[in-house]
């Protein structure tokens, strides 16, 4: 994990490796620790580790060569971008369709790959924006106004 | 109703140690797709489910969830146990099936 970039928003990178299912989740639950060391509401915390678990997930599973998650938490919200240099996503809206999913066996067996992981994501996000082109790679990026009291909330 | 007195009603095999058991459960979910549980079981409900991996305890960090419980006496590795315990996760385990827990539970919690 890098040390925040700046004064105003506190970033986080992981670096998440292709295939490493054995640290599956690592990454997730650091972030949400470390959401909480910020001072991040306990309900906030577990929408953005939620979204980084599925996120992270995904790039374990999917990605060809690993990808970055990056947390950047400011007073009124928390940003969380998802990156990866390929395969993409061939039909997004396919992919966003509830059930579908092109897992392979190895992950179904484990209880992945029901087709919700990014329907979760969607769901816990405040605001949601996917792009991917094929040979290229997919970028996600979830915003979520921070819902505490002493948050604007305003992003 | 904590998890101590739940794995005691229950009879539960506690998997984990040094993991507090005296915390409050506030409900329960049976699963094994884990974004399912993700979307649907409440922060504080005991999960009860026959998947093993060391995932499943990344799936109960970050959703809060109150413990796992194992059932149909599955056994993980290790290395699952020592995860749950770097995390705080409390890990139970049964021989008994997710039906007969669930229903066991029930009662408990309502």
């Amino acid at each position: 994990m890098q040390e925040p970039t700046d004064a105003e928003s506190k970033c986080l990178v992981h670096y998440i490796k292709p295939g490493d299912i054995e640290h599956g989740g690592s990454a997730s639950a650091q972030i949400k620790a470390e959401l909480s060391r910020l001072g991040v509401s306990a309900a906030d915390a577990r929408r953005a580790g939620i979204i980084a678990f599925e996120g992270e997930i995904n790039l374990i599973v999917y990605s060809d060569g690993g990808g970055t998650i990056t947390v950047c938490v400011s007073e009124a919200c928390i940003e969380i971008l998802f990156k990866d240099d390929g395969p993409g996503i061939e039909d997004i809206d396919l992919a966003l369709t509830p059930g579908f999913s092109t897992a392979p066996l190895w992950a179904t067996d484990l209880g992945f790959g029901a087709g919700m992981g990014l329907i979760n994501m969607q769901m816990n996000a405040d605001r949601f924006e996917i792009h991917s082109h094929l040979g290229e790679g997919t970028s996600i990026r979830c915003l979520l106004e921070r819902r505490e009291d002493d948050a604007s909330g305003n992003c | 109703m904590t998890l101590q007195e739940i794995a005691e009603r229950l009879d539960l095999e506690i998997l984990t140690t040094g993991v507090d058991l005296d915390r409050s459960v506030s409900g329960g979910y049976c699963g094994d797709l884990l974004s399912n549980v993700l979307a649907a079981a409440g922060a504080g409900s005991l999960w009860i489910t026959i998947q093993h991996h060391v995932n499943v305890i990344g799936v109960a960090q970050v959703a809060g969830l109150g413990g796992v419980l194992l059932a149909a006496g599955v056994q993980p590795l290790p290395s699952v146990v020592e995860r749950a315990e770097e995390g705080g996760v409390p890990l139970l385990r049964s021989s008994r099936s997710a039906f007969e827990l669930a229903g066991s539970l029930y009662p408990l919690l309502h």
